[in-house]
């Protein structure tokens, strides 16, 4: 019984929260953030797309993609931004001259405010390219290609 | 047991294995061209910071500056949206060009790695590996079996072409193998993250003080680091301020601190980071060149194993005996096992397999060394032993005694021995086989009993006794199957030895003249001979006979001639019929190769040693002797003037350096005896040549042989040997009949 009345006073709360966070997500905007891959050859890319504030430091990780959590570390720029630390979904890697698209709610605060989005990426026995690809979060920018100077061949955000 | 152990993983994975070891055979190479590519850097030439300092002059942004274990020194750059690499001279920091991994060998590495199918191929591989692992212990077991225990690995290996290649490049290949093969399995091991490789060590997040950077060639802890201790050193992140540089050693990482030059973390390498380097170099030869070269090399022993392990297991699968309508182990009532040097004695198990079921039994056989744990539904065991050499098991036996130890099964048994009556230890092997069995507690169903020189007879009185005991009359008419033969003619003939009661005669025969109305391919592609060499015996059939007698060749098939000695014994059938065959009368003879009684293939001297027609395989392996090996030959007969067999022909041998010495002794004349006795007056040259190794051959007949081995064991002791010894390492062999 005791037990019981314990679930309940937790389970209120909750409840309350979620209804708030339901409510913030009305000020925000599904973002739609594809990367697409040059066709280097080689092992399929491990990804890190993820959100940084006006002084650099990571606002959101969106995705991180590939297998195994060791070689999340490869991830270099974002490993030490997020200190390895993923509240972002996972998926699998990336193959050669492949496309990821992934959405993501933002909050309309954030766009055209020095946000940007950026892609980590790095190949197993190759090499790891922190900032691979890099996208101000900005109106103007939505639909433009951005070029990656590693793995990435383009960015692209669309809201 | 070890064998299926050994051969079915085999057969499978032959095609995977092979993939891994040719694709590892091509990687091997890399870590020495890398090495003839790129000198090692020498210490106290250029520092860290230097070598950054003018790397960081070629580019806008330096990725990272990498020395591979090679002494390859590689520098990752962007010059905005463009990623490249340069070779740069570890020397003088000058880039060399641009560095541009080969596709090729990234091709052949993911094949390698993964045979390009992604996890399921590295799960493929990673089997593959372990595979190569159990087939290198129970192949070096078996080799070590063979040869008679660990001890004798490196002593010679005797016996036929492809088992002979087989266990020649296991030996080559084992430590190569091995290394890689369990290297290997490690390296699977810890790409699905069963053991750690380090890899997910804690990272060191030490943030700089965030100061405008200085130039790298200024900071103070990499100009206190020398380049041949770099292993890697990687760059702040320009849109990171507080990044750091990350400097890798084989001791571990240090941050240091971009604006400062100040050492702000270190983190020595994990235990299991050193293990896995260590393993990983280990398996791939990277910086560690000559290993690399010995690995490959050892790897591509691997398709050799692959083709002549298919081939044996071909051969072996398909000379065992058919037997029509065998029951399998599980289902018969009465299981037969035999026991077989050649493969006469499976003719007789069919004979008994045949009247069995048609009694209406349900009959299994099998060799003697496929003895299973159980026989769920067997009433009896029928067990037909021959008897090899001196007492010992035949090939299809050899592991019959050590299975019945650990066997938990008692089935009444009858043991049947095959033979022949002139050899001391006739149907030793059955009898030891029956003393085990009672031992046991095995009952007998019928005393044992033996078939001597494969009689028809003794083997149907053999099957009345059994069918007495099976309470149903049991008729085992056997015929002996006439083996595959040629027609031979004889072309000359030399005859010896009628002075001194010892008629003997060389008889040489050829194949018969193609006879007109031939068909025209075969007038095309002539007969030959059957392949044989001198030392191979060759079963004639006398008329009127099933049964063989073999003979010793003198000659190899090459000469286009087959020749014998034959001693005409008293009433003997074979014997007597070769003594009177007339030139241009025929036999029919068939070869049974005879692989271990060959001179090795040792540049220390030869001796060969033989009485009356026993110098026939000798005379063979003299002609045969065009390298002009250092060989001495001991041969006895009666009188010079009646039985000095091949008197010419060895004395051609000596003139031209194919004989080095005759030592030809008579027991007939005055002061003359035994070839025995003529090795004991030369016991000390004798001692001399054994000192160097000397290979010894014995042929004749079986009490020549042992007074033979008494004199030699008269030299040998005070060595410290024994012709046991001798025998054991293939120095001492013996032909006797």
């Amino acid at each position: 019984m005791r037990r019981l009345a314990r679930a309940l006073a937790l389970a209120l709360p909750l409840g309350l929260a979620g209804a708030l966070a339901h409510s913030a997500a009305a000020e925000a905007r599904p973002v739609r953030i594809t990367t697409t891959l040059k066709p280097y050859g080689g092992d399929g890319a491990y990804l890190a797309i993820y959100i940084t504030d006006p002084l650099g430091k990571l606002h959101k990780t969106v995705r991180i993609a590939g297998g195994k959590a060791k070689y999340y570390k490869h991830l270099s720029a974002w490993n030490r931004l997020s200190g390895g630390r993923i509240d972002g979904t996972t998926g699998a890697s990336v193959g050669s001259g492949q496309s990821l698209s992934v959405s993501v709610d933002i909050a309309d605060a954030l766009i055209d405010a020095g946000y940007q989005i950026r892609v980590d990426s790095a190949v197993e026995n190759e090499n790891d390219v922190p900032g691979d690809a890099v996208a101000p979060l900005t109106t103007s920018g939505a639909g433009k290609p951005v070029a990656g100077r590693g793995y990435v061949k383009s960015l692209t955000f669309d809201m | 047991m070890l064998r299926q152990i050994h051969a079915l993983p085999g057969l499978i994975a032959a095609l995977l294995v092979t993939a891994l070891a040719l694709t590892g055979a091509v990687l091997s190479v890399q870590p020495a061209l890398e090495r003839f590519a790129a000198p090692s850097v020498a210490t106290a030439t250029m520092s860290v910071a230097a070598l950054a300092e003018a790397a960081k002059a070629q580019h806008a942004e330096i990725d990272k500056i990498v020395k591979t274990a090679s002494g390859t020194v590689v520098v990752s750059y962007f010059d905005g949206d463009k990623a490249g690499a340069d070779l740069v001279d570890p020397a003088t920091g000058r880039v060399i060009g641009p560095h541009e991994p080969s596709a090729t060998i990234r091709f052949v590495t993911n094949l390698h790695r993964s045979l390009l199918l992604g996890t399921a191929g590295r799960v493929a591989v990673g089997l593959g590996a372990l595979t190569m692992v159990v087939l290198t212990i129970t192949g070096a077991m078996m080799l070590a079996a063979r040869l008679g225990g660990w001890s004798a690995l490196l002593k010679p290996i005797r016996g036929g072409g492809r088992q002979r290649w087989h266990a020649q490049a296991g030996r080559l290949a084992i430590t190569g193998l091995l290394l890689t093969a369990m290297t290997g399995c490690f390296l699977s091991l810890t790409s699905f993250e069963l053991i750690p490789d380090g890899s997910a060590d804690p990272v060191a997040t030490a943030s700089g003080t965030g100061g405008e950077r200085a130039s790298v060639g200024s900071l103070a802890a990499l100009r206190a680091v020398d380049l041949a201790d770099l292993r890697e050193l990687a760059f702040p992140y320009a849109a990171d301020p507080t990044d750091t540089y990350r400097l890798t050693t084989a001791a571990g990482v240090m941050q240091i601190d971009a604006a400062t030059g100040e050492a702000l973390s270190f983190q020595p390498h994990s235990t299991a980071r050193q293990l896995y380097e260590m393993i990983y170099r280990l398996h791939t030869g990277q910086g560690l060149w000559p290993l690399g070269l010995f690995l490959g090399l050892s790897a591509l022993a691997v398709p050799v194993f692959a083709v002549t392990g298919a081939m044996i297991w071909w051969q072996r699968r398909r000379s065992l005996p058919r037997i029509a309508d065998n029951s399998s182990a599980s289902a018969a009532d009465t299981v037969i096992l035999v026991g077989s040097e050649g493969n006469s004695t499976w003719g007789f198990a069919r004979t008994l397999h045949a009247a069995l079921t048609q009694a209406g039994h349900k009959v299994h056989a099998a060799p003697m060394n496929a003895l299973a744990p159980a026989y769920p539904k067997a009433a009896r065991m029928l067990i037909l032993a021959a008897t090899y050499g001196d007492g010992t098991a035949p090939a299809s036996a050899s592991g019959f005694l050590a299975r019945l130890d650990r066997s938990a099964l008692t089935l009444p048994v009858a043991v049947l021995g095959f033979g022949d009556r002139s050899f001391p230890k006739f149907c030793r092997f059955a009898e030891d086989v029956a003393a085990a069995l009672a031992k046991k507690g095995w009952p007998a169903l019928i005393e044992i009993d033996r078939i001597d020189r494969q009689s028809a007879q003794s083997f149907a009185l053999w099957g009345d006794r059994l069918g007495a005991a099976l309470g149903h009359a049991l008729a085992l008419a056997h015929v002996a199957e006439r083996p595959k033969t040629t027609v031979l003619e004889l072309v000359k003939r030399a005859d010896y030895g009628a002075g001194v009661q010892a008629p003997t005669a060389i008889l040489t025969f050829r194949l018969p003249e193609a006879a007109a109305g031939l068909p025209f391919w075969r007038r095309l592609v002539p007969a030959a001979l059957p392949p044989f060499e001198a030392g191979d015996l060759v079963g004639i059939l006398p008329p009127g006979s099933a049964v063989p007698r073999y003979y010793s060749l003198a000659s190899s098939s090459r000469e286009g001639i087959l020749e014998i000695c034959v001693r005409k014994q008293p009433g003997g059938l074979c014997s007597g019929f070769l003594s009177d065959l007339p030139l241009g009368g025929r036999i029919d003879g068939f070869i049974r190769a005879k692989p271990d009684f060959r001179p090795n293939a040792s540049t220390a001297p030869l001796i060969l040693i033989g009485a009356g027609a026993g110098i026939a395989p000798l005379m063979g392996f003299l002609r045969a002797n065009r390298s002009h090996r250092e060989t001495h030959l001991y041969w006895g007969g009666r009188s010079p003037a009646s039985d000095f067999l091949y008197r010419e022909d060895l004395a051609s041998c000596m003139a031209d350096g194919r004989l080095s010495a005759l030592k030809a002794v008579f027991s007939r004349v005055a002061g003359g005896g035994y070839v025995q006795d003529r090795l004991a007056t030369d016991a000390q040259h004798l001692a001399t040549l054994l000192r160097r190794g000397a290979q010894i051959m014995v042929c004749g007949g079986r009490d020549m042989a042992k007074g033979v081995s008494q004199a030699l064991d008269a030299i040998l002791a005070p060595m410290g040997s024994s012709t046991t010894a001798l025998k054991a390492s293939g120095l001492y062999l013996e032909d006797v009949y």
